[in-house]
């Protein structure tokens, strides 16, 4: 019983540090300017990691195959701990302990320089409103300025997501508001993330961007996008019933397709 | 409140009463009072609705659909205004017919339901995905319902009159009323804003016009005999 043990655990360990070392299930190709360095850390996480996970569940397997009880009777006594060899395990604890600090140090200088940077000068200014069960996203229009949003305003029947005040306020009337994120390819885009309810999640795995929205928080976001396309934008964080399709698409354009997708979009106002 | 209830056990024994059969009021004379509801005003800049968060629904409109808060016809007619007796009703048999609500192209269909309290509901799903039907009731018990692809109908009913905004929980852009009187007597105009009422007995009513943006609007008829009755309404539009 305990060998077989020992080899499930060897074909578990091998199997799925195979899948990960293949790619056979990876993420799917990366369109944004950060996104090499995203993967190099990825990357580098999953091979010592994974190193570390092989070794240590074939030591596993090893010592249950050693120690199992043998055709020829009782099993081989197994020294406790504490007792046994406490300089080995505390070296062990010691190595591992190094390398997840080690990792979270590097990674957090990855995570800060994408996160904690500032957005380009120029970068092309877009809200996102996230709420039960969409995202929305507004564009400022040709005066270049984001009317006030007034939360008791909104209403999803007039399609005034935002809460916005056309009557009164003149800048708010030419704010486009979309229910897709439409970019421009290699422009820096800066999101101004509102929350109307509760937490939600911006998540495109091909931007290797994924931010939570916070009510009552304006959380910015930067990225600049390189590959033109449609993506798909899910929600990350649990947010009530409809969570499951809380998405919206992120579609990529050329300069000019953008320009153009914009000047249509002012003029069905 | 001591109304409410009082109206509420009118209904349910003229209710216990109709299940036996019989048309309405029958062997009394039967007016009609019908008419036409347009607007003055500036009208609010529809929206297109942005329904691609749902592939499906935009293949299903090959035009673009704009929101349904105000819609007019020709001749400043209102789509959508529920018309009914809001006073001088005599106890006509409940309906009974049931009311159906359908949820197709991500729109709700019709936008406006009007129905007597304990009427039968049935709410369907036309679409190839989910909906989550969430009627907003306050004075009525609030429900949401999840309903998937060629789920059942759900078949329910309200207790208490009250306008009810309905929306979709996964789809915000979807929104409708479920207008429920106290009366029997009641229609949503057409595309041409014209409503009849009939099967009016002699008396005097009070015959009420409401929009969800144009707000309310009354006036007294008053039928003798089986004549047919002219009102008509002028709502006023505002652009914001």
């Amino acid at each position: 019983m305990g060998k077989l043990f020992a080899v499930v655990v060897t074909v578990i360990a091998l199997v799925s540090a195979a899948i990960f070392a293949f790619h056979v299930w990876w993420l799917p190709p990366d369109i944004s300017t950060h996104g090499v360095r995203i993967d190099r850390q990825m990357n580098e996480t999953m091979v010592v990691a994974g190193a570390l996970f092989v070794l240590g569940q074939l030591a596993l397997a090893g010592f249950v195959w050693r120690f199992s009880a043998g055709e020829r009777g009782a099993p081989r006594p197994v020294k406790s701990f504490p007792g046994g060899p406490t300089p080995l395990v505390v070296l062990a604890t010691v190595l591992v302990g190094i390398e997840i600090l080690v990792l979270t140090f590097v990674g957090s200088k990855v995570w800060a320089d994408v996160y904690q940077t500032p957005p380009a000068p120029g970068a092309l200014q877009i809200e996102v409103l996230g709420e039960q069960f969409a995202f929305y996203f507004r564009y400022a229009g040709a005066d270049g300025k984001f009317g006030a949003m007034h939360p008791e305003m909104m209403n999803d029947a007039t399609e005034n997501f935002f809460g916005l005040d056309p009557a009164n306020d003149t800048t708010a009337r030419d704010d486009i508001v979309v229910g897709s994120l439409v970019i421009p390819i290699n422009q820096p885009v800066v999101l101004e993330m509102h929350a109307k309810d509760v937490n939600h999640s911006f998540y495109v795995p091909e931007l290797r961007i994924q931010q939570d929205f916070v009510p009552g928080l304006v959380i910015p976001l930067h990225f600049t996008a390189t590959t033109p396309g449609k993506y798909e934008l899910v929600c990350t964080q649990l947010c009530g019933l409809g969570h499951y399709n809380m998405r919206a698409f992120v579609e990529v354009k050329t300069q000019p397709d953008f320009a153009q997708w914009l000047k249509e979009k002012a003029a069905a106002l | 409140m001591i109304a409410r209830v009082v109206a509420g056990l009118v209904v349910l024994a003229v209710g216990g009463s109709a299940a036996g059969g019989g048309p309405p009021h029958r062997g009394l004379p039967a007016g009609t009072i019908s008419g036409k509801v347009t607007y003055t005003g500036t009208l609010p800049k529809l929206r297109q609705i942005d329904m691609s968060k749902e592939p499906n629904c935009v293949t299903q409109h090959p035009t673009p659909v704009m929101t349904q808060d105000a819609v007019t016809g020709p001749a400043n007619s209102v789509r959508y205004v529920v018309v009914y007796i809001s006073a001088g009703d005599q106890g006509a048999p409940a309906a009974t017919d049931t009311v159906h609500y359908d949820q197709k192209g991500c729109l709700y269909i019709p936008h406006v339901a009007a129905m007597q309290v304990h009427q039968p509901l049935a709410i369907f799903n036309d679409d190839p995905h989910s909906h989550n039907i969430h009627p907003l009731a306050r004075v009525n018990a609030e429900w949401n319902k999840s309903q998937p692809k060629g789920a059942p109908p759900i078949r329910t009913s309200w207790d208490q009159p009250e306008f009810i905004p309905v929306k979709c929980n996964v789809h915000p852009w979807m929104h409708g009323y479920f207008v429920v009187l106290a009366t029997p007597h009641s229609a949503v105009t057409d595309s041409t804003g014209e409503f009849s009422l009939a099967g009016l007995p002699p008396g005097k009513y009070t015959v009420t016009a409401w929009h969800e943006r144009f707000g309310t609007q009354s006036q007294e008829v008053t039928i003798g005999g089986s004549e047919s009755k002219t009102a008509n309404f002028v709502l006023t539009a505002r652009p914001y």
